[in-house]
């Protein structure tokens, strides 16, 4: 039962404050709030009403995303057109309204499609009161150890073909995806290097599929790379049985799913 | 544990209400503020019958903070219309969109929510505007094309 909310004006308050234990960090609410309502938080609630957490800021390198910026700011921003399609994806329009980046990240299976696709991208994470920014794929490694994001940098891709995203529902338009993918196949000339897969599903917490990348760096996009890729979608992997699907069902379609984003992605 | 007070503009009239610590805002509207339309479903966010707008956005009050509300503009079923139903109240009405009528102030709010920034919507952008909103009686067609008809009618509040 919460018994205290602590509203900090800055995040770094916010993340002393969460140092001391026995509190959970709100949020947009859709996934905390769920479990204020559930009984299931510790006592003290603690936010912050930072204004540089609602900002994007845009170069041509780089996007970088306060952790507070919702799936709708998102929508709303040209800049951010790369994540348009996966945003789109998550949620209904309630949700993507409130739901931030910041707590996608730490978001659990079936949920946190947006951070699959930032995986993929090679994003990397500022924490409070640390000056160096962290890889996500670092951060979703330990992601029970508290730590407050403030903001999420995200290198722009080049080019339309140089990233993809795909969701895998059962209902629509609005589920929990039963797998989700992302892609990212820079080009050099005709062959991808420096490759990122990513998935949503096949793990408890978004993951690279290292033998997918490892079939695709260095190789030219065709029908025969292609099929190697696919060859060794779920190798390595041990997806989740939940109500959603089973481990055996996801390890079967993961395949044809890639298949046909990587097949998206190789028409010019 | 202290309550904490909470000022906010509830369908354009400034209001003030105590809210416990971890309160939500449907919670808070239903019981503190007396303002009984959001209607609780699922309490997590599954169902969009809390739905209402903050700050003109469509929100679930299940899953918002009451304190979050401070100093915002909060907008439910309760202010739709005036002497006379809102022209989407009628067309939910012409076109029988309630049947149980659970789900109605949700459906409302997010219907209210798409048409004042988009007042001539698509099919598929009414269906996309109302799917984080459960309804178990009419099958949506009703309802989606009650919304449609109050798109083509024109009327705005």
């Amino acid at each position: 039962m919460i018994t205290a909310v602590e509203t900090y004006r800055s995040a770094e308050e916010a993340a002393r404050a969460l140092g001391g234990g026995g509190a959970i960090y709100l949020a947009g609410g859709t996934l905390v709030m769920a479990e204020v309502n559930a009984n299931r938080t510790p006592p003290r609630l603690v936010r912050t009403v930072d204004p540089g957490l609602r900002q994007i800021v845009a170069s041509s390198e780089t996007i970088r995303l306060g952790a507070g910026v919702t799936m709708a700011q998102i929508l709303a921003s040209r800049d951010c057109a790369v994540l348009h399609d996966v945003a789109r994806q998550i949620g209904g329009p309630q949700v993507r309204s409130m739901a931030t980046v910041g707590g996608n990240l730490f978001a659990r299976h079936p949920y946190g499609d947006l951070a699959v696709a930032l995986l993929a991208l090679g994003a990397r994470v500022a924490l409070a009161g640390q000056t160096s920014l962290r890889s996500l794929a670092d951060l979703l490694r330990d992601r029970e150890r508290p730590a407050l994001v403030t903001q999420i940098e995200v290198p722009r891709p080049r080019g339309d073909r140089a990233f993809g995203f795909v969701k895998i529902a059962r209902i629509h338009p609005r589920g929990a995806s039963l797998l989700s993918i992302a892609a990212f196949l820079p080009r050099e000339g005709s062959r991808m290097r420096g490759v990122r897969i990513a998935y949503g599903g096949m793990a408890d917490r978004p993951i690279q599929a290292a033998a997918v990348e490892r079939a695709l760096e260095g190789a030219v996009l065709d029908e025969g790379t292609i099929a190697r890729a696919v060859a060794v979608a779920a190798q390595g992997l041990e997806p989740p049985t939940d109500s959603l699907a089973s481990a055996w069902y996801r390890r079967e379609v993961v395949g044809v799913h890639l298949r046909r984003l990587l097949e998206r992605l190789s028409r010019p | 544990m202290p309550k904490k007070p909470i000022t906010f503009v509830l369908n354009g009239a400034e209001r003030a209400a105590f809210a416990d610590p971890g309160q939500n805002l449907l919670d808070f509207l239903r019981r503190g503020v007396g303002d009984l339309t959001p209607k609780y479903g699922c309490g997590q966010g599954g169902c969009g019958a809390c739905t209402v707008l903050l700050d003109g956005e469509p929100v679930l009050a299940c899953l918002t903070l009451a304190e979050a509300v401070e100093g915002r503009r909060v907008d439910t079923v309760a202010g739709l219309g005036g002497p006379a139903p809102h022209p989407l109240q009628e067309a939910f009405m012409a076109h029988f969109a309630a049947q149980c009528g659970y789900c109605t102030p949700g459906m409302l709010m997010s219907a209210k929510a798409l048409l004042d920034r988009n007042p001539r919507p698509t099919r598929e952008e009414v269906i996309e505007a109302i799917s984080g909103n459960l309804c178990r009686c009419t099958g949506y067609e009703p309802i989606i094309a009650a919304i449609l008809s109050a798109a083509a009618s024109g009327a705005r509040p």
